[in-house]
């Protein structure tokens, strides 16, 4: 199919502002606070065809579709969600919001802190999985929806994904938990500690109030999005895409670009820091470091899922050592031990844990059968 | 009996089922006899399959599924979770054979398997004129089987007795009839019901 014709078109982000305090797992309290968002397709008369998508490290609310006069500036799932794709438009309303933290438009560490007309820097709250999920259930409420027809999400998303069925059973009536895990291992821990580092080390900070010097810490956080990349991707995609490619003919027996692949991480690295806050990118990985929720049940994570009951769709892709078949399987095993409806799909994929985001025709086509069984 | 299932072996299985039970059935294929057990008997099922096809399949037809390859065993699955562990004209395409009964019997209170029989007459009359069985129930040619174990009623029987599996029951069919005398002999496909001895 076509995908300028089953796209979701232009669409245009919103705002909406909470002046109910929120408090937050790490003790701190907002008092009130900003989210934006993008919703696609319509809300039914019953409300019940709602379906929340919930974004990853990087991501945000413009899920799909693009911006009036920006056709380029897709949404980052837009081949998933529109009219006629796998999370078809026709049949449901879907919204995609910027979390917490963000560096989006949401309140975060770019936006200015009310108590001292400064940007919050360094001093905004780490939020985690949690107050996420409990500042998209306020925006729920804004938009008259008492339970979702389906939370999604991959990665850090499919956390988010997780945490709705676990903290708002009744509210939550399926859950699509793609290439994520129950919690990080330490390796996966480890990453996002050299990460931090990197920008933590920058000159630049500046104690995370680098605004307020006018710069950012710009090396910090390309360092960290280039080592995000490499576990990303998979050996064998990053062998097939770039191998040992020169970037021209010949070695340069020097410290500037030789390889193919040390110039994907520099581009990318350098796009990444171009647009993206370092102190969002700190406080989204600890987000990710702190998800486990078996941590108040003895590391049981059976015993914390006894509270959901959503209907689960688990997704894992096969290269993905980032989060890793086996992690996708802890969660589902937790769920049939809760009698809990669940089906789990391991997709031949050769792009590591970017898989998600592709449309492998497999991979979509199970996403599709899954929304198509949807009843509102 | 009519055959509801489309299968006539799901019948019989479907028989030894009770409302309400918590079913796993290995290589679920489409899901089809889940879906049954599900909307008939108020099963509470989890299929297991390893080919994307029949993994889309359950998801269109409504039932869980899980995809895992058997050959690594059940191991996320807990002792005694399951009523019945079923596994439907599959346990020929397993390898460790041994392993997944033992497994099937561990997070089962009882397992229902059902296989093609390599014992039934005309596969035997192909064996004895010098030619490997091709038949309905064991339509492949040696080359291109999915199957990697072939036993007959009797052999699996002694399998059984040997490592303490109990035979609660046991049918035979020959198309869709059954049958009554000398199963080994006459039937194409078994179909048992096993539990642990003691």
């Amino acid at each position: 199919m076509d995908t300028s014709s089953n796209s979701v078109g232009a669409v245009q982000p919103q705002r909406v502002r909470f002046d109910t305090p929120l408090t937050l797992a790490g003790g701190g309290v907002l008092p009130a606070f900003e989210l934006v968002y993008e919703t696609y397709g319509e809300l039914n008369a019953a409300r019940s065809n709602a379906v929340l998508v919930c974004h990853a490290l990087s991501g945000n609310h413009h899920v799909a579709g693009h911006y009036a006069g920006e056709p380029k500036n897709l949404g980052w799932w837009d081949n998933l969600v529109g009219p006629g794709k796998p999370l078809d438009t026709r049949k449901f309303f879907v919204v995609g919001v910027n979390n917490l933290g963000g560096c989006y438009g949401s309140t975060g560490p770019v936006t200015v802190n009310p108590a001292s007309g400064r940007p919050w820097g360094a001093d905004f709250p780490v939020v985690v999985v949690e107050d996420w999920v409990a500042a998209q259930a306020r925006l729920a409420d804004r938009l008259g929806i008492d339970a979702w027809a389906a939370v999604i999400g991959g990665s850090l998303g499919g956390m988010q994904a997780m945490q709705w069925a676990l903290e708002y059973p009744e509210r939550i009536r399926h859950a699509l938990v793609i290439a994520s895990a129950p919690k990080l291992t330490a390796q996966n821990i480890a990453f996002n500690e050299v990460a931090r580092q990197a920008i933590l080390s920058d000159p630049d900070f500046h104690g995370g109030h680098y605004y307020e010097h006018g710069v950012v810490p710009a090396r910090g956080l390309r360092l960290a999005r280039m080592i995000g990349h490499i576990t990303y991707l998979s050996d064998d995609q990053m062998a097939e895409k770039f191998g040992r490619r020169l970037r021209q003919g010949d070695l340069k027996f020097s410290y500037d670009v030789d390889f193919e692949i040390e110039s994907y991480l520099r581009y990318q690295g350098d796009k990444f820091a171009g647009y993206f806050d370092a102190n969002t990118y700190l406080i989204t990985t600890k987000a990710l470091d702190y998800f486990d929720p078996a941590r108040d049940y003895g590391g049981n994570l059976a015993a914390a899922l006894a509270r959901a009951r959503a209907d689960f769709l688990v997704v894992s892709f096969s290269t993905d050592w980032r989060f890793a078949p086996e992690r996708s399987r802890e969660i589902v095993y937790g769920l049939v031990h809760n009698g809990l409806g669940v089906s789990y799909a391991e997709i031949e994929c050769s792009a590591g844990h970017d898989s998600f985001l592709l449309d492998d025709p497999h991979y979509h086509a199970v996403m599709r059968a899954y929304f198509e069984g949807i009843r509102l | 009996m009519t055959n509801v299932l489309g299968r006539f072996d799901f019948d019989a299985i479907a028989k030894w089922i009770r409302p309400g039970e918590k079913v796993l059935d290995l290589g679920c294929g489409d899901g089809s006899l889940l879906r049954y057990l599900r909307d008939e008997k108020g099963v509470l099922g989890y299929g297991v399959d390893n080919d994307p096809d029949n993994i889309l399949a359950c998801i269109r037809n409504g039932v869980n599924v899980v995809q895992i390859d058997l050959e690594a065993g059940l191991s996320g699955f807990e002792d005694g979770f399951f009523d019945h562990v079923v596994m439907s004209l599959s346990l020929q395409t397993v390898r460790h054979t041994e392993r997944l009964l033992a497994e099937m019997l561990r997070v089962g209170r009882e397992a229902v398997v059902s296989f093609p029989n390599f014992g039934q007459r005309s596969h035997r009359e192909a064996i004895a004129e010098g030619r490997m069985p091709v038949s309905k129930t064991l339509p492949y040619q040696w080359y291109n089987s999915p199957n990697v174990r072939f036993f007959t009623m009797a052999d699996f029987e002694t399998l059984c007795a040997e490592r303490g599996i109990v035979l609660r029951e046991r049918l035979g069919f020959d198309g869709e009839a059954a049958v009554t005398e000398d199963l080994n002999l006459n039937a194409s496909i078994a179909v048992y019901r096993l539990g642990k001895a003691g």
